[in-house]
């Protein structure tokens, strides 16, 4: 039996990896949005003083990651290993960023669960005593993502009512061996869910059964339910899948009023994104700008982030192929002293 | 074997993916060690395991498919409709209009209706290129789209994105991602409404 492995999926993190250090970065349109003042730095134009999107993402992520290093008074030399990952193909942006830092690099790609599984691989970086400081970064950028996955920007289409928009931000977060701040205590590795779905653009209904499988699976292995926890949120689910997740819950006898969504809560109503927000950075800006802040505050103690993922390409939607989606969950607590 | 369209629980319904991923790679291993016709054999129950294996899961997508679908929000359509309506036919009053000015400045009829459509397509081009055509196309759907000038959208909206990729393999190469399929099929309509009109006439 593996040592720190709990039940099917989950793992346990003894030492209790901090994270020590986070920052995030976004766009303009983010900057307008209900957290507008709690990031570190809004962007006042898409582009960031770049010529193209994919330079102007890349530079978001690593404006992330030095915010975060200075934050805490390091340099990228000081970081055993850099986990990152974003949506373009090749994971471009997380590679150029990290040729910049000159660290140990492993490139990550869970689509938009990318933020949670770079938590999971630096917990067990750090429980296996293989490093004393990891980063983390995952980025999206709204119009690199329509470029890659969808129609040109400028294109006069209709989305439809259950598209998500594809968040322009990037997050980054140091997690130490020791220091002060919030502890990761566990995380559960999720599976691929696939049951059917192929629309490309309604990627919220095709993930919520993968968080809820996750979440299930999380349950069952720690002997866990949801009022352990002040607050259990999925990464960018939006507004509809967030419903069916909450429909879900509600056949398995869970109660859904903890639950919450970063795509959700990324976006106001009135800005007309449809369904919410979507892509890596999605949960991680949320996440780094105002759950850690409230970890910290001491308004939460314990929040399970569940990041998930649409593990489609362009060139499967086209060949009628369904889409697979993944949801890893972490389990972070303010620690009690 | 088991029936079609039954919908498992989840213990069983793992019990069997896993029965049948065990039969997959013991089936595969046969086939890999067989020779000629006997290969065949082996690949002909590999593909047969293949295509339960996708028959066990269908009914449990169904399943999740119907639950999902009642939490769609529902397409505006009423309100696009209408919207379709007004935009898409203010854009032909507009070419009326220019056809008209063109036509009393003393062009031809062939003439005035070629210059009209050469200016709506500039028009369309010129509000691609200052950004407004897809906010009026996110209101408007097929108003703005149908119209020619939704045609000039399709081009000048893949010329500015791709302009960033070079003008050979950026701009050449993918000027007509999103209008090429209706200049294909649109010719080939064209084609064989053509040879019926010959034939029938």
């Amino acid at each position: 039996m593996a040592q720190n492995k709990i039940g099917k999926q989950t793992l346990h993190f003894p030492s209790t990896p901090i994270i020590t250090s986070w920052a995030s970065v976004v766009g303009p349109m983010e900057g307008k949005g209900p957290l507008g003042e709690k990031y570190d730095l809004v962007l006042t134009d898409t582009l960031a003083g770049e010529k193209t999107w994919e330079k102007a993402e890349q530079k978001m992520m690593q404006f992330s990651i030095e915010l975060a290093l200075e934050k805490r008074n390091l340099l990228p030399k000081d970081l055993d290993f850099y986990l990152a990952g974003d949506l373009l193909n090749q994971i471009t942006c997380a590679n150029f960023t990290a040729r910049f830092l000159n660290t140990p690099f492993l490139g990550l790609y869970g689509a938009c669960s990318t933020f949670a599984e770079g938590l999971c691989m630096a917990g067990v970086l750090l429980e296996g005593g293989f490093a004393e400081k990891v980063g983390v970064s995952a980025s999206s950028h709204h119009d690199t993502a329509e470029k890659q996955f969808r129609t040109p920007t400028e294109l006069g289409d209709q989305r439809p009512m259950t598209a998500q928009w594809t968040v322009t931000g990037s997050a980054s977060i140091i997690i130490e061996k020791t220091g002060t701040g919030i502890i990761l205590t566990h995380a559960t590795i999720g599976k691929i869910i696939d049951l059917g779905n192929s629309n490309a653009q309604d990627l919220g209904s095709a993930m919520a059964p993968a968080a809820f499988d996750t979440l299930k699976t999380h349950f069952e292995d720690l002997g866990r339910n949801e009022n352990d926890y002040d607050l259990i949120v999925t990464g960018d689910l939006g507004l509809l899948g967030h419903g069916i997740l909450k429909e879900l819950l509600k056949e398995k006898g869970i109660s859904p009023d903890r639950f919450n969504d970063c795509g959700i809560m990324v976006y106001s109503p009135d800005q007309d994104t449809h369904c919410g927000g979507s892509g890596c950075g999605c949960s991680g800006v949320v996440l780094t700008a105002h759950l850690i802040e409230r970890l910290l505050s001491g308004y939460y103690h314990r929040i399970l982030f569940i990041g998930t993922g649409a593990l489609l390409s362009p060139l499967t939607s086209l060949q009628g192929e369904t889409i697979p989606c993944i949801a890893h969950a972490v389990v972070l607590e303010s620690r009690g002293e | 074997m088991i029936a079609q369209n039954v919908l498992l629980n989840e213990q069983e319904m793992t019990k069997w993916l896993n029965e049948l991923q065990k039969e997959h790679q013991k089936v595969l291993f046969w086939e890999a060690q067989a020779k000629g016709e006997e290969r065949k054999k082996f690949a002909g129950l590999r593909q047969e395991i293949e295509r339960q294996q996708q028959r066990i899961a269908r009914p449990q997508q169904i399943d999740y498919q119907s639950t999902a679908i009642k939490l769609v929000p529902p397409q505006t359509v009423i309100k696009n409709v209408i919207m379709a309506f007004l935009v898409g036919g203010s854009i032909c009053l507009i070419g009326q209009i220019i056809y008209n000015l063109f036509t009393q400045s003393g062009l031809g009829l062939k003439d005035a209706a070629a210059a009209t459509s050469s200016f709506l397509v500039f028009l369309g081009a010129l509000f691609t290129a200052l950004g407004y055509y897809d906010e009026l196309g996110k209101v408007a759907g097929a108003g703005s789209i149908v119209p020619i000038t939704g045609f000039a959208n399709s081009i000048v909206s893949s010329a500015l994105e791709f302009k960033r990729e070079g003008y050979i393999y950026g701009v050449g190469a993918r000027l007509f991602t999103v209008a090429g399929p209706i200049l294909v099929y649109g010719t080939m309509v064209s084609i064989l409404v053509g040879l019926v009109y010959y034939f029938v006439r």
